[in-house]
């Protein structure tokens, strides 16, 4: 049998030449300087070591934990659309981990650890809805992510709050329960080489281990995956719902040690929804979520320079990275249509598009 | 004789896919009055042709004529309009709509409840074809959803309609009573054609045959006077007919001695049981008893067939036997790995997206640790290519890409190749064909010399009959052993004495 595919190389540079050609035509159709907005936004992202370890590598970390977070997650078929909620549970856990216990060397770990725990506590939730009673995990994890977010909110108010009683953030870690900087003299922190070291495990498990084969199998048949494989479905997809909580619960608690180094309300500009468009761009590989993290990361740190230096409003970036996902769907869609049929199927309502972001 | 024009006539007609020439100047004239067999292995164009009839397909080349009118349609609705209707194997409802709205569905103006319910009683009284205009077309059995698409077809005004596979799934009596249907209604102007790969349900009531081998016809002629022989030797070539006694395996009578013992639910006398449960009951989600005290023993040597009518519990039974299913009370005994090849293969036994080495895997895949040994796997696959003769495609081709049989041939491979103790096969010949049907049914008779337990359902009474050497009859949740006699098998089955 004969199949049409087109090389994932050719699709990728169309699509990369589409998404700026469209970036163009709106920075042209607002008004503004295009040559300058695009020279921000490629200094701002690569324009030097410094903006790219210190911008866009920093901005990326977070990015791929959840985006690594979703990927586990629609790999064994859970339409897990909470990495932030998750990432939020982190966040507030490894702070008051990082917080609360005694100072030693063993701080950061147990905070990460802790936040990791957080992050799949949080997404077990949801995970037992579905289990026990059928409830989508599609509106319970979205339905989590805001209960996260307004605790999160309630406990920088509350218990978690400064001593001064005055602003609504946790007091700052202490040196011990940071996470050291991966490159002296920039902002790049371990919590990157932690992300990198996972995209590579999760890949290994998925491709290579018979826990792994197990989880793509209840994502692409569960039928098959119970009566020829006689492999307990409901079981391998509650385990891939954890740890993709925890993978995102890391995030969290790698962006407040990394980062952040303190709980704020407004700690993730959507690190959390941005995740399912890492994902998706990767067409859920685990080890092409590093690249797509990465170039996430570049066009968030770009926009910041472009609105800076160019005067360009960041959304603009938030439409074009939409745009891009909405590609990337419409190129898997066509390919599985011409007869291909080795990409993963990608859920149809996999989940909103990345929203508008505080800054 | 100077004959009317004809209720429907392709000549002609031509069809290239890519590098396949499904149809080449292939032709099929259906008279007015009578009903007209398309007979042809899978493959062989006979969806293709009528597709095209249908309005679904465009032909390269040749015409179309709908009562001596020549016809082009550019799609379903033309030709609906021109009188076809066409009932694919596939129904095309809408489940959670009602009988009246999936009539209604596609029509013009507003939807009028009432008057399309008339319609539909009309229709009722006229054909027999009844319908409660107001029941949800999901809740309703098989039967009568393919009753719905016929009188979506008829409320439509059609006066030829393409069956599709009609009486794949259906259970035997069902099927013979759309049969006599279509037989009592084609008649005067109207016209039935009816896509099958059962020749003997298409000899039964069809007055035409037309056969297609790889897209050409190869015959055309009244039922009456074409020996049956002819037809067959048209389907499979004439040369490969006699090359090989084993494409009719399930027409032919059984070459099987009397049964050893008294059938009885025991293994035979003297022979220790592979598989035995031991009033085993399931009661389903909802709470329904779908198996009740189902008492059996298979032992190795032997092919137990399980004859039943569809729901009647034979698809727990296999399940209890081949260990997918754990029994609601009761005890059952079997070995750790049962090979098992489910009715639904695309769905149940296949991940249609994953290689065939990763397929492979899937055997014992709940049970696996630590790595998955790849290179093994590929072996195993490779080898039971080969072993099972599966052609046109390698190890990392997807499952999807093979034909219905080879698929199945690929599961029966797969299943048998940890050499398991015992084989549970459902329905292993369904929708295949006669080629595919025949080297499954001569693996599962291998498994039987090779000392194996083996159990086989089918829809298909003869088939069972032809294989088994004792047959278990289900019949509302319970089972009873028997003799492979076809008339009180036959009769257990409908649940008579």
């Amino acid at each position: 049998m004969s199949r049409v595919r087109s090389s994932p190389l050719v699709a990728a540079m169309g699509i990369a030449a589409s998404t700026l050609l469209l970036l163009v035509v709106m920075l042209a159709a607002g008004g503004f300087d295009v040559g300058a907005a695009l020279s921000a936004l490629v200094s701002g992202a690569a324009g030097s070591p410094t903006a790219f370890l210190s911008g866009t590598l920093v901005r990326a970390t977070p990015l791929l934990l959840t985006g690594l977070a979703v990927t586990v997650a629609f790999q064994a078929g859970v339409l897990n659309i909470g990495a932030e909620g998750q990432l939020l549970a982190g966040a507030a856990v490894a702070t008051a981990v990082g917080l609360g216990v005694p100072a030693g060397l063993l701080t950061v770990l147990l905070a990460l650890a802790a936040g990791a725990s957080a992050g799949a506590a949080w997404a077990a939730i949801a995970a037992v809805l579905r289990q026990r009673f059928g409830v989508l995990e599609v509106i319970s994890t979205i339905m989590l992510n805001f209960v996260a977010q307004l605790t999160v909110a309630w406990l920088v108010r509350g218990p978690l709050q400064e001593p001064s009683h005055i602003y609504p953030q946790s007091e700052a870690l202490p040196m011990v329960a940071r996470l050291p900087a991966l490159v002296p003299g920039t902002r790049l922190h371990w919590g990157f080489a932690l992300g990198v070291a996972a995209a590579f495990a999760a890949s290994f498990v998925m491709r290579r281990t018979a826990a792994g084969f197990r989880l793509r199998v209840v994502g692409a048949n569960p039928f098959a995956a119970a009566v020829a494989g006689r492999i307990n479905a409901t079981r391998v997809a509650f385990g891939a719902f954890v740890v993709s909580g925890a993978l995102a619960g890391l995030a969290g608690a790698t962006e407040v040690g990394g980062v952040t180094f303190a709980l704020y309300e407004t700690l993730s500009p959507g690190y959390g929804y941005s995740a399912i468009a890492v994902a998706l761009l990767a067409r859920l590989d685990a080890r092409l979520v590093i690249l797509s993290a990465v170039l996430f990361g570049g066009l968030e740190a770009g926009a910041v320079a472009m609105q800076r230096d160019a005067g360009v409003p960041s959304v603009v970036v938030n439409v074009v990275e939409a745009t891009l996902i909405l590609m990337v769907l419409a190129a898997s869609r066509l390919d599985a249509l011409m007869g291909s049929v080795d990409d993963t199927t990608l859920a149809p309502e996999a989940g909103p598009p990345t929203r508008d972001r505080p800054r | 004789m100077s004959t009317p024009a004809p209720a429907l006539a392709l000549r002609d007609v031509s069809k290239r896919f890519g590098a396949v020439q499904a149809l080449d100047r292939s032709s099929i004239t259906v008279r007015a009055g009578t009903v007209h067999a398309l007979l042809g292995e899978n493959g062989a164009g006979k969806s293709t042709l009528m597709r095209i009839a249908f309005g679904l397909a465009r032909p390269d080349d040749g015409e179309i004529q709908v009562r001596g009118t020549r016809c082009a349609f550019a799609s379903a609705a033309d030709a609906g309009a021109a009188g076809l209707g066409m009932v694919h194997q596939h129904f095309m409802l809408v489940p959670a709509l009602t009988v009246a709205e999936n009539v209604a569905l596609g029509g013009r103006g507003r939807f009028a409840a009432a008057a399309v319910a008339e319609r539909i009683r009309a229709i009722g009284e006229e054909t027999g074809l009844r319908l409660e205009p107001d029941a949800e077309a999901g809740t309703l059995p098989v039967s009568a959803q393919q009753r719905l698409e016929i009188v979506k077809a008829l409320a439509r005004g059609a006066s030829v309609l393409i069956l599709d596979e009609p009486t794949a799934v259906l259970a035997p009596t069902e099927a013979r009573e759309l049969l006599a249907w279509v037989r009592r209604w084609a008649t005067g102007e109207r016209a039935a054609v009816l896509i099958t790969h059962h020749l003997d349900e298409a000899l039964a009531v069809a007055d035409d045959v037309t056969v297609l081998r790889r897209g050409v016809t190869v015959l055309a002629r009244p039922v009456a006077a074409v020996p049956r022989q002819a037809i067959i030797g048209g389907m499979l070539g004439e040369g490969e007919l006699h090359a090989g006694a084993a494409p009719l395996v399930h027409l032919e009578e059984p070459a099987r001695g009397a049964p050893l013992v008294p059938p009885g639910a025991a293994a035979p006398a003297g022979r220790r049981p592979v598989l035995s449960i031991h009033e085993a009951s399931v009661v389903d989600a909802r709470g329904v008893v779908r198996l009740a005290g189902a008492t059996c023993e298979i032992a190795g040597g032997e092919i137990v067939g399980v004859a039943a009518i569809e729901g009647s519990g034979q698809a727990e039974l296999l399940r209890l036997l081949s260990g997918r299913l754990a029994p609601t009370s009761g005890t059952v005994s079997i070995p750790d790995e049962v090979a098992f090849v489910p009715a639904d293969r695309q769905r149940d036994a296949l991940v249609l997206d994953f290689t065939l080495v990763e397929n492979m895997a899937l055997r014992g895949a709940g049970a696996a640790r630590g790595r998955v040994p790849w290179k093994a796997m590929a072996n195993e696959t490779a080898l039971a290519l080969e072993q099972f003769d599966i052609r046109g495609a390698g190890r990392q081709a997807p499952a999807r890409s093979l034909s219905g049989g080879n698929q199945q041939k690929f599961v029966l491979a797969r299943e048998l190749s940890g050499a398991p103790a015992a084989l549970v096969a459902e329905n292993p010949t369904r929708g295949l064909d006669i080629r595919a049907t025949a080297d499954v049914l001569a693996r599962v008779r291998a498994a039987r010399s090779a000392g194996l337990a083996v159990v086989v359902y089918s829809e298909d009474l003869d088939e069972v009959l032809a294989l088994a050497d004792r047959v278990l009859v289900v019949h509302q949740g319970r089972v009873r052993a028997m003799a492979p006699d076809r008339e009180a098998v036959g009769r257990a089955m409908l649940g008579a004495q």
